[in-house]
């Protein structure tokens, strides 16, 4: 589904240019879901934000980003550089093919708008449908991530919600168009925790439903453990080590996987030997 | 969370030596050294006598008579200017004094907690909403035209410019940990004003002088074009500019060359002002 | 919501009031007197005395201050002594030039300011940004009655598109507003450079908003980005420049109507100050400090249509 192969991605800075992600391959399967770890810093935001070609103007690259595109039916799959692809064609991308949930619910949303336009709005870029339609799409969408009383909160402004309810609302964002491939960069981490699991409960059931392929990036062990069926590590723009998301956490082979999974609880690095699938929550 | 807040430590350097804001600050350094140097100058030394009439040199262009011509009166009109740039300067410099010493009282006043804040603020409110002009016409028929009239009314409007910037930034200083510890010892508010606030607002007053005195010679200019400032013979800007309105197709030098003396004064001391802001406050200089 | 009207309404009265106050007592320590003024120096202490007594003048300052203030609310604010006509009658027919001049100013202030400072934004350090930095600094530097000036020296006497002064009264709706079409302009452009330099440092900032992000995400364009997410949530600071603008631009009408002698308000307040006509003087004063005020209580209403946040708070 998508090939990410040998990327690069550099700043200029005053000595030089700076690597923040330096030589990374890895690949996602349809309905796959990939975790990437690492700690802040260690490339894995900028590495999502070029898969969706966000990267700040400055940014230079190098490598692919591979997609596979089934928009002509009848044809061979068609296979498609996304570093390659001019702001047109990426416009057309982001929202119908790849869908993307941020950190911040604080801030991730338009203050100036409410929750039911701002799903619209991404509903209405793709397809031609009208306001009242839109709409009533926003609202299954809203009931779909389960928020209370969606049919009040899709005329509430960003500022009237919670941030477990904001977040709901970047779920549904992402999901409007039910894209193909879902990036969620670190979406439980500003969250208390036990709104925490109810996200990843949402996500978790939505993935499976719809489908999707996931790339889940987080610094929680335990999140990726919970969601993700394989796992990249990085350390500063390097892939240290990838593999199924079981064999990672419980045989790392890399020093560096070590020391994460050591600087873990002991607790949930219990549960993590035991069943990897149900240690969420417990780790922060 | 932009890309490079993420990069380890070299971008930083970039503050070091030649920062964003030195172009201003160079630029409109020299402006000014420039138009100082140029009003000190005419106290001692006009390419001619700026009031000595010669009718029959009147209305000539820049460079058949003297560098930038003659008047309707055949003064010189670069001596004018040059003397101009004096009175114009000292008129803006006393009305920003006025504001910027009444001003911060107030607002180092209205910070310190004083139970006067909401009635001082009011009464910023209540003078910034009498424009200099305005003032100005009032005091004209109180004290005839004059340097008074318009240094009043300019400093007065200037009071609530002065004492907000102050408030806020004071204020944010009164926030701070040190403030506290100040008080823990047993300073009072005002010795904690000296010695804490004031040097710590500094900067941003002078950047506000900076600007205001920039403010200030715009409205000088208003004022004498009106006929609110100093009284003939002293020659001023404005009424440089207003006298040549007649001869705006006959004589065009008349009316751009103090338009542009004014443009050049006042972008000087506005550069300088951006300059020094990227430097003094912390506010701007965290955003630049 | 409600209880943050009415405080900003009483904060209104307030300064309303300081500022009459403020005004009345520099009147009244101007030398000369009316009626001495009116009946010129050839004047009879009695008949003199009979024209202070009719005027009201004889009556105690607060009592004097109280009527003024009523006048003020009702319209009724006494006889000019040069005009002999009503004051209030005199101001509405002169605000029937300064309030449309001012709010065409205000039109093309932002109408040019907005698309500039916007344009700017979209690239920081490009060339459109280069050339509304230089139109931000070179605005703010010259005086609104010079360029005045020189838009009658070139359009008006040079290339005879538009009229160099008069006004032929809204009689002639077309010609009218041929004649505002000028010194709108002289007015607009100081205004637009200092609006230029806020819109495009606030759009700057809220360009690096998450927010925008997530609508790049979405699929947006930049235009889209920029003009639908970042350009509404930008507007406060730049509503708050037009607001704190109102008396610079009064101060400006001032100047500029009387270059382009145009019958308005500054034109009437300088003309009263020839001709020493206190009363005149006093009430013009007043109206234009009440448009300030009331300008900065529009503003404040302003923000809450723009900013939901601000709509349930207080």
């Amino acid at each position: 589904m998508l090939a990410i192969r040998n990327l690069s991605i550099a700043f200029p800075g005053p000595d030089g240019p700076v690597r923040v992600v330096d030589d990374v391959s890895v690949e996602v399967g349809r309905g796959e879901s990939l975790g990437i770890v690492g700690e802040s810093g260690s490339g894995k935001s900028m590495l999502s934000l070029a898969t969706i070609g966000l990267l700040p103007k400055s940014a230079r690259t190098s490598g692919e980003i591979l997609l596979e595109s089934k928009d002509i039916p009848g044809k061979d799959i068609l296979v498609r550089n996304i570093l390659a692809m001019g702001e047109h064609e990426l416009c057309g991308l982001r929202g119908r093919r790849i869908g993307m949930i941020f950190q911040e619910p604080m801030t991730a949303l338009n203050p100036a708008m409410t929750a039911g336009q701002q799903i619209a709005e991404g509903i209405r870029l793709h397809r031609r449908i009208g306001r009242a339609e839109a709409r009533a799409e926003a609202l299954r969408l809203l009931d779909r991530v389960r928020i209370p009383d969606p049919s009040r909160r899709i005329d509430s402004y960003p500022h009237e919600m919670s941030g477990g309810q904001r977040q709901r609302v970047g779920i549904a964002i992402a999901l409007a168009l039910k894209p193909d491939l879902l990036i969620a960069d670190e979406p439980t981490t500003a969250l208390d925790v036990t709104v925490q699991k109810e996200i990843l409960d949402i996500l978790d059931e939505l993935v499976a439903d719809l489908g999707l392929s996931l790339i889940l990036i987080s610094h929680d062990l335990g999140v990726i453990a919970r969601s993700t069926d394989r796992t990249l590590v990085m350390c500063r723009g390097r892939a240290v080590e990838a593999g199924p998301t079981e064999t990672v956490l419980r045989h790392p082979t890399a020093q560096y996987t070590r020391d994460l999974i050591a600087a873990l609880p002991r607790r949930a690095r219990a549960g993590l030997g035991d069943q990897p699938r149900l240690a969420a929550g417990g780790t922060r | 969370m932009t890309a490079l807040a993420k990069l380890p430590g070299p971008v930083l350097r970039l503050r070091r030596g030649w920062r964003p804001g030195s172009a201003a600050l160079l630029i409109g350094g020299i402006l000014t050294a420039c138009l100082v140097g140029i009003a000190l100058t005419s106290l001692v030394w006009t390419p001619e006598d700026p009031a000595r009439m010669r009718i029959l040199q009147k209305l000539k262009g820049p460079l058949v008579s003297g560098l930038l011509g003659t008047d309707h009166l055949g003064r010189d009109v670069a001596s004018m200017l040059m003397r101009g740039a004096f009175n114009s300067l000292t008129t803006a410099f006393a009305a920003v004094a006025v504001g910027a010493v009444l001003g911060t009282l107030a607002g180092v006043a209205a910070a310190a907690g004083s139970k006067f804040d909401a009635v001082l603020m009011r009464i910023c409110d209540a003078l910034f909403a009498l424009p200099p002009i305005l003032s100005a016409i009032m005091l004209g028929a109180l004290l005839g035209p004059g340097a008074l009239t318009a240094i009043v009314a300019i400093g007065v409007f200037m009071i609530p410019v002065f004492a907000r910037v102050t408030r806020g930034a004071a204020m944010q200083i009164w926030a701070r940990e040190y403030i506290m510890a100040a008080r823990m010892a047993g300073k009072g508010t005002a010795r904690i004003t000296v010695e804490h606030v004031l040097p710590n607002i500094a900067g941003q007053i002078i950047v506000q002088v900076t600007i205001q005195l920039a403010m200030a010679i715009l409205t000088e200019a208003g004022l004498s074009f009106l006929g609110l400032g100093l009284p003939p013979p002293a020659p001023t800007w404005g009424r440089m500019l207003a006298e040549s309105q007649t001869y705006l197709l006959q004589a065009p030098h008349l009316a751009l060359a103090p338009g542009l003396a004014i443009a050049v004064a006042v972008l000087g001391l506005n550069l300088l002002g951006d300059g020094l802001a990227a430097r003094l406050d912390p506010r701007r200089r965290q955003a630049s | 919501m409600l209880r943050h009207l009415l405080r900003r309404a009483a904060g209104f009265a307030v300064t309303f009031l300081l500022i009459s106050i403020l005004v009345f007592c520099m009147m009244e320590i101007v030398p000369g007197d009316p009626a001495s003024a009116m009946l010129g120096t050839s004047a009879t202490p009695e008949t003199l005395a009979a024209l202070r007594a009719q005027m009201g003048l004889d009556a105690p300052a607060a009592i004097r201050y109280l009527r003024w203030l009523g006048g003020l609310m009702t319209g009724s604010m006494g006889l000019s002594y040069t005009y002999g006509v009503p004051v209030g009658g005199l101001i509405l027919e002169r605000l029937a030039v300064t309030l449309p001049l001012t709010g065409l100013a205000v039109l093309l202030a932002v109408g040019i300011a907005l698309p500039l400072g916007v344009t700017a934004a979209a690239r920081p350090g490009g060339v459109a940004d280069g050339a509304a930095t230089l139109y931000a600094q070179a605005g703010i530097a010259v005086p609104n009655f010079w360029i005045g000036l020189m838009l009658i020296m070139v359009v008006a006497l040079g290339l005879g598109w538009l009229p160099a002064g008069g006004f032929p009264g809204w009689g002639e709706p077309a010609a009218a507003l041929r004649a505002l079409l000028l010194p709108a302009l002289a007015l607009a452009i100081p205004q637009s450079a200092v609006l230029t330099r806020v819109t495009r440092a606030s759009v700057v900032e809220v360009m690096n908003e998450d927010f925008v992000r997530t609508a790049r995400a979405k699929g947006a364009s930049v235009s889209r980005a920029l003009w639908r997410h970042a350009v509404p949530n930008a507007l406060v600071p730049v509503i708050t420049m037009l607001g704190l603008q109102i008396s610079f631009l009064i101060g400006g009408a001032v100047l500029v109507e009387n270059v382009f002698t145009l019958p308005g308000m500054g034109r009437l307040a300088w003309q009263a100050l020839a001709q020493r006509d206190l009363i005149v003087i006093q009430n013009v004063v007043m109206v234009f400090a009440t448009i300030v005020i009331a300008v900065n209580l529009g503003v404040d209403l302003l923000y809450t249509v723009v900013d939901p946040r601000l709509r349930r708070r207080a």
